[in-house]
């Protein structure tokens, strides 16, 4: 666990994010440090994916705010700001007029890199999620889902930023695809050490990845607990994750010797 | 046969009207661009514009031609040459296409491909020029190509207001009751629209996104 007295890398202080009269966020506060995978554990409409947009500015506080390496984001340059957070989303979004090596490099070249330097930054992501060199020059059509979302992982950290923040990054894959993406997300966090704000309904992906797991519901931080202490929590909600998760296995288990 | 032998005997005046429609055609239809692409874009992205200014463009649309014509003539400058009056005329029947496409092919963006730009940082005009407009870009044309057919239509009518143009042909037909002299006229008339259906359609072609 990260001591309390270290520098956290994102903070919210006492968010709150009202919109069209629904009161999405209320009170919201939490620190993740450097380094730690945090994971925003929830179900739909719990308020994960308004906390992770309010991180990079898609969206703004209605009070509160949110500091980024201490300085709060809504003072620094929006494009800035963007560009030194590494955004990955469910729908991946690659653009698809664009082949795979533009879509990585796209940063690096609005940022004025060099053209050598942008080819040798694509080669390197190429290798570090595992696709072949020659799928630089394909368009995202032509690959598979899990290829894509590597990719999409890939552009991410194209600019080398410190945080990424990725929203259900691997929830529309198939499970066995899903559980290749997260080994290979532990195996490159274990190298990278980024701060990573992880959105998720699926206890499984938070007890995995995660340093941390921030439990959320109706747009109210519950408890944040690393994954030992959550399996062991006395709290309501958590323990209700935790026994929605035992009874899928022991059901079918206990179909199984019937 | 007649008609053919009726051309080639003004072949001169067969050109120099073409030449004429086109330009009624082709700077309406400039014009047209240069409005209703940035408005196309502006109400792509200001959504409750949309409705005050597609409803503008259908109700232009929906004023006869000839009407139209008719009440631009006592404008100031514009009613000084029947051409400008025509050009302008034919850039208000065009706009409506044209905006509609625009708003349509923006909005039909997939919006995670959008969002994912926004997030990684690209700027509103980055997101424009390189994102939105390319992906757009053939829903863009078709609309551009609908005004332009129309146009090569609406604008044989400019002849009735002295605008010239192969309209010269046909009311001047009309009179004489010639059939040949109308379609000297409705013939070219006709090509031009083929040609431009064509032109723009092979551009549109060229630029469709993969």
């Amino acid at each position: 666990m990260q001591p309390e007295a270290a520098n956290p890398v994102i903070e919210f202080r006492e968010v709150s994010y009202r919109v069209a009269g629904t009161q999405v966020l209320s009170g919201f506060n939490l620190k993740v440090q450097s380094g730690e995978t945090l994971v925003l554990l929830g179900r739909s409409g719990s308020g994960k994916t308004t906390s992770l947009k309010l991180v990079n500015r898609l969206l703004s506080p209605t009070s509160g705010e949110i500091r980024v390496k201490g300085v709060p984001n809504a003072e620094a340059d929006l494009i800035r700001l963007r560009r030194s957070i590494g955004y990955v989303i469910q729908d991946v979004g690659l653009f698809p007029h664009f082949t795979i090596e533009r879509n990585i490099g796209l940063v690096p070249k609005i940022e004025g890199w060099p053209a050598n330097r942008i080819g040798a930054r694509v080669q390197e992501l190429l290798q570090m999620i595992g696709l072949a060199p020659e799928l630089a020059s394909r368009y995202p059509h032509q690959l598979s889902g899990g290829q894509r979302q590597r990719v999409g992982v890939a552009r991410a950290l194209a600019a080398d930023p410190e945080i990424l923040l990725m929203d259900e990054p691997f929830g529309a894959l198939d499970p066995l695809t899903r559980d290749e993406l997260q080994r290979e997300f532990l195996l490159l966090q274990q190298r990278l050490h980024k701060t990573v704000v992880f959105v998720t309904h699926d206890l499984r992906e938070a007890l995995r990845l995660g340093s941390r797991i921030a439990l959320m519901e109706a747009g109210q931080l519950v408890t944040v607990l690393a994954p030992p202490d959550f399996l062991r929590s006395t709290d309501p909600l958590a323990s209700a994750y935790v026994r929605a998760f035992g009874e899928g296995l022991e059901s079918a288990a206990n179909r199984g010797t019937s | 046969m007649n008609v053919f032998r009726f051309m080639l005997h003004n072949q001169h005046q067969v050109l120099q009207l073409t030449l004429e429609h086109l330009r009624l055609v082709g700077f309406s239809t400039l014009f047209a661009m240069l409005i209703g692409i940035p408005l196309g874009i502006g109400i792509a992205h200001r959504p409750r514009f949309n409705k005050p200014v597609l409803a503008t463009a259908n109700i232009i649309q929906t004023i006869p031609s000839l009407a139209l014509f008719g009440f631009l003539l006592p404008v100031p400058w514009l009613g000084a040459r029947a051409d400008r009056l025509a050009i302008l005329a034919l850039t208000l029947y065009a706009l409506l296409p044209i905006i509609r496409n625009t708003y349509t092919g923006i909005r039909g963006v997939d919006a995670s491909v959008v969002e994912a730009g926004r997030g990684m940082g690209l700027t509103e005009s980055q997101l424009l020029f390189q994102v939105e407009l390319p992906l757009a870009v053939s829903v863009i044309l078709s609309g551009v190509r609908v005004a332009v057919v129309i146009s090569v239509g609406l604008a044989t009518i400019a002849a009735a207001i002295g605008a010239g143009g192969l309209g010269e042909f046909i009311f001047r037909g009309l009179a004489m009751v010639d059939d040949r002299v109308i379609l000297a006229g409705a013939i070219p008339a006709a090509l031009l629209a083929l040609l431009a259906d064509f032109g723009v359609g092979w551009l549109e072609r060229r630029l469709q996104p993969r």
